[in-house]
Formats: C-alpha cells, sequence, structure tokens
C-alpha cells in the first residue's frame, strides 16, 4: 500500500468513526429531552427523537445533500437526488463524507423537538422534521460549507463544525416552532410563570454526558481527516475546556443569583459551552476556549430567564437559549477570540463583521422561513394536540403507548 | 368534624388546590390512584398486540375540617373540578370520632390543621 491511499485511508477512518459519535448524540438529545419533560410525554418524546434521524436519513440522501453542496448559485445548490455527485475532499470516498454530512443535518432537525415538546402532535412533527432535513438546513448549510455566498465574502465567514450552521438554525426554527405553538397548559397561569419540573434528572445527566462524548466526533471529525494530527488534538482540548468552563459558569451564575447550585441548569451550562466552541474550536486557543465557554455558561441562564419571563415563550428543555442564543454567541466569539483575524488578537473588526453577517442571516432565514412551515401547519393539518390529549400526556393518547407501566 | 375525600381528575388538580384555598382549606393530602370502571379508556398497544384497557387515572384529595366548613368545601370542589363529561369524581363526606395531634396531645377540632 502506497503512502498516498494509507493517508486517505486513515482520513476516512477518521470521518466515519467521528461520524458514528455525532450520530451517538441522537441518542443523548433522546434522553435530555425525556428527562427535561414530564413522565406521561416519554414514549413521545423518545419517538420523535428516533423517527427525525430516520426521516433525516432518507430525506437528506434524497435531495438535501445535493441543495447543500451542490455547485449552483451562492444561494442554492444543485437538485442532485440520491446523492451521486461526488462532493467529498480530494481522497475521500463520497459515501464516508455524505454519511458525515447526514449525521450532522439530524443533529439540526432533533433540536427542535426538545423546544416543542409535551405538545407537539406528532404526524404534524414527522412532517415539519422532514421539510428542516429536505430544504431548510440544506439552504442554509450551503451559503456557509457549500460554497455559497457567506463562503464567499471577502473575509469569509468562519464556522468550523456548526454553532451557526447546525445549532443556531435548529435554536432558531425551535423558537419560531415554540413561539407558533404557544405554552404548555399550567405553563403561564393568572399572571403566574410555573415551573413544570422534568420527570428525570438521571436520564438528562446520562444524555448530557453522551452529548459530551459525541461532541468529540462533531468538532474534531470536522476537521475531515487525521492528516494534521495537532489539530485534532487542539480540537479536542478547546472543545472540552468550553464545556467544562460552561458548567463551572453556569454554577456560579445559579448558586448567586438562586441561593442554591441547580443541576438541572448547569447541565444545560455543559451544552452552552460545547454549542459555543463549535464554530472556532479550530481557531482559538485553550484559554480563548474557556472565555467563550464561561461567557455562554452566564449567558445561557439569562436567556434561559429571557424566553420563559419576558417573551414568554415555553421552551420546556432550553434548546432554544443553549443553540440558538450560545450558537450566534460562539460564531461571534471567533471574530473576537480567533488568533489569526480575532478583534481580541490584533486582527482588527473584518472577521467579526463577517461573522455578525453570518449570524443574523441565519437568523433571518430559519426563523423567517420556520414561521411559514410552522403556520402553514397550524392552519391546515393542526400543530397542537386536544387539551384533553395534553393533560393525560401524549403517550396514551398518541400513542397507546406508555413509557412506565 | 368530618372527613372529605374527593375523586378528581388530575387535570383538574391545581384548580381545586386554589379554589380550597380560597375558601380557607389549606391543608391536605392527596394520592393518585387507578381505578377500573366499565367505560373503555381506549386501546392500548405493546409491540404487535392491541388490547383494551379500562383502567382509569384519578387523583384522590383528602382532608379532615371543621364541620362548618363541609359546606363551602364542597361546593368549592364541585365548581373547580366539574368539566361537564362523564367521569368528573365523586365526593364523600364522613364523620370523625376523634383527632389528636401528636407533637401538643391537642384533641378535637383544636388538633387540626385547619382552624377557625
Amino acid at each position: 500500500m502506497d503512502i498516498t491511499t494509507l493517508t486517505a485511508s486513515v482520513d476516512t477512518f477518521w470521518i466515519l468513526i467521528t461520524g458514528a459519535l455525532v450520530f451517538f448524540m441522537q441518542a443523548g438529545f433522546a434522553l435530555v429531552e425525556a428527562g427535561f419533560t414530564r413522565s406521561k410525554n416519554t414514549t413521545n418524546i423518545l419517538f420523535k427523537n428516533l423517527m427525525d434521524f430516520c426521516i433525516g436519513t432518507v430525506v437528506f440522501w434524497l435531495v438535501g445533500y445535493g441543495i447543500m453542496f451542490g455547485a449552483g448559485t451562492g444561494f442554492f445548490g444543485a437538485f442532485e437526488p440520491f446523492s451521486e455527485v461526488n462532493h467529498a475532499p480530494a481522497g475521500i470516498p463520497n459515501m464516508a463524507f455524505f454519511f458525515f454530512q447526514l449525521v450532522f443535518a439530524a443533529t439540526a432537525a432533533t433540536i427542535v423537538s426538545g423546544a416543542m415538546a409535551e405538545r407537539t402532535k406528532f404526524s404534524s412533527y414527522l412532517i415539519y422534521s422532514a421539510v428542516i432535513t429536505l430544504i431548510i438546513y440544506p439552504i442554509s448549510g450551503h451559503w456557509v460549507w457549500g460554497g455559497g455566498w457567506l463562503a464567499s465574502l471577502e473575509t469569509p465567514f468562519v464556522d468550523f463544525a456548526g454553532s451557526t450552521v447546525v445549532h443556531s438554525a435548529g435554536g432558531w426554527l425551535a423558537m419560531a416552532g415554540a413561539l407558533v405553538l404557544g405554552p404548555r397548559i399550567g405553563k403561564y397561569k393568572n399572571g403566574k410563570i410555573n415551573a413544570i419540573p422534568g420527570h428525570s434528572i438521571t436520564l438528562a445527566a446520562l444524555g448530557v454526558f453522551i452529548l459530551w462524548l459525541g461532541w468529540f466526533g462533531f468538532n474534531p471529525g470536522s476537521t475531515l481527516g487525521f492528516g494534521d494530527a495537532g489539530l485534532v488534538a487542539k480540537i479536542f482540548v478547546t472543545t472540552n475546556a468550553a464545556a467544562a468552563a460552561g458548567a463551572i459558569a453556569t454554577l456560579i451564575t445559579t448558586w448567586v443569583r438562586y441561593g442554591k447550585p441547580g443541576l438541572s441548569m448547569t447541565l444545560n451550562g455543559v451544552l452552552a459551552g460545547l454549542v459555543a466552541i463549535t464554530a472556532g474550536c479550530h481557531a482559538v486557543t485553550p484559554a480563548g476556549a474557556v472565555m467563550i465557554g464561561a461567557i455562554a455558561g452566564v449567558l445561557v441562564v439569562f436567556a434561559v430567564e429571557f424566553f420563559d419571563k419576558v417573551l414568554k415563550i415555553d421552551d420546556p428543555v432550553g434548546a432554544i437559549s443553549v443553540h440558538g442564543v450560545c450558537g450566534a454567541f460562539g460564531t461571534l466569539a471567533v471574530g473576537l477570540f480567533a488568533t489569526e483575524g480575532g478583534l481580541f488578537n490584533g486582527g482588527g473588526a473584518a472577521l467579526l463583521t463577517s461573522q455578525a453577517i453570518g449570524v443574523a442571516s441565519v437568523f433571518a432565514w430559519a426563523f423567517g422561513v420556520g414561521l411559514v412551515l410552522f403556520l402553514t401547519i397550524k392552519y391546515t393539518i393542526g400543530l397542537r394536540v386536544s387539551a384533553k390529549e395534553e393533560e393525560n400526556g401524549l403517550d396514551y393518547y398518541e400513542h397507546g403507548e406508555k413509557a412506565y407501566n | 368534624m368530618k372527613k372529605i375525600e374527593a375523586i378528581i381528575r388530575k387535570s383538574v388538580f391545581e384548580d381545586v388546590t386554589e379554589a380550597l384555598h380560597a375558601v380557607g382549606i389549606d391543608f391536605f393530602t392527596y394520592w393518585d390512584v387507578i381505578g377500573v370502571g366499565n367505560e373503555k379508556a381506549g386501546n392500548m398497544i405493546f409491540r404487535a398486540t392491541v388490547y383494551e384497557t379500562r383502567l382509569i387515572e384519578r387523583r384522590v384529595i383528602s382532608f379532615v375540617c371543621r364541620d362548618k366548613f363541609v359546606d363551602a368545601a364542597t361546593e368549592a370542589i364541585v365548581n373547580s373540578a366539574k368539566t361537564g363529561e362523564m367521569g368528573d369524581g365523586k365526593i364523600f363526606i364522613s364523620t370523625i370520632d376523634e383527632s389528636v395531634r401528636i407533637r401538643t396531645g391537642e384533641k378535637g377540632p383544636e388538633s387540626l390543621y385547619i382552624k377557625e
């Protein structure tokens, strides 16, 4: 075996194994969302997490991959059904690159289910989940990763592993969905804001650990090769540092603000750090990663309060704050903390400006199209279950199958 | 002293709690129960097997109060627990012979949580 073949094999192996880790994040999301919601809706939320991956697999293969990576305009890729065309970097088999992109697309889709948990009709969920992976995610993904207009700015927009492309897009879609759907019964009553505690912190904690592990595929795998082993190792360190710093910052914030250290919020703090570092994990120092994670850990607490108390958008698991807000912050932070081009490292404001353009345009796209999608579903087949179904649990009425017997 | 025990829908629990608060009943005990009725509750599925269930989930609330609270409390429960559909539940009222507060040894109505 000559050295070129060997190198390509190592790179491919790396992409496939990290792709498998990213796939396992589905398990993490499923457990976090199940744990943070009530036991009467557990079958339903697990089922949604299972099916969005399965539907995502089919539709991303159908056209999503082509729309995202096909050579088209700056706005839209190409219509290439069944992903026949090779879009992989040189030396990597198309199938490996396709699989890696597929598990990322499914991650964006699965974020939405958490914010809309405990009240969304199952059939409507299947439809919007398909639309997200079919067109919404691939189009904004094309702008950044498919050679679209954001990648072609004078100072190109930087989103290494998807703070904006995957997480913010998912978070803003979730925001549109939760807004159109309305709060759960009992969340806002007689002017009072009620907490609706989830049924298992145990499941939620396991889910967060699994997501943290999965992120060691999500970020280091986005190198799309093992040629620069030092870079891969650095991304492990920055990713891990941001998660840990996020948790510590959230711990302190909740302790000071609520008088007690809160685990359910600190679990969100881990995810906040991970989401935030995703865009710049390759471009910042470990110290920069600690800063980004720590700021995200504080930001997520205030974001959760803001959506809960000011905007009154009911988000049972905090998906909008973790993925939308911290994803946007992490993307902007690249413009501040990047060792090359970052404002704090003497790089001027050009990168920060590009980052802001990217964050704003993906917000406008995901939130805007999300509103159209969810309103269309609401006024055609209906988005929400009946009050009776909601109060007695979606497991019983929608599935006739309870999680706990 | 009377004991009031009401079987209600879980979904109206918060409304009943508030209604009882409003008439001075601040303390009560509750537990979740499963009843078996004639009314079919619906089909359940486990893997490929469809089965019928007649199990009906409800919540029982229970408290002991002075006689003079009975009418107001009963009315509060009826008004807040009523949806008008079959299965809204029932209220049972019974007489309590004696009551003792363990901490102080007080007996009778004086020992109740629900004071004058």
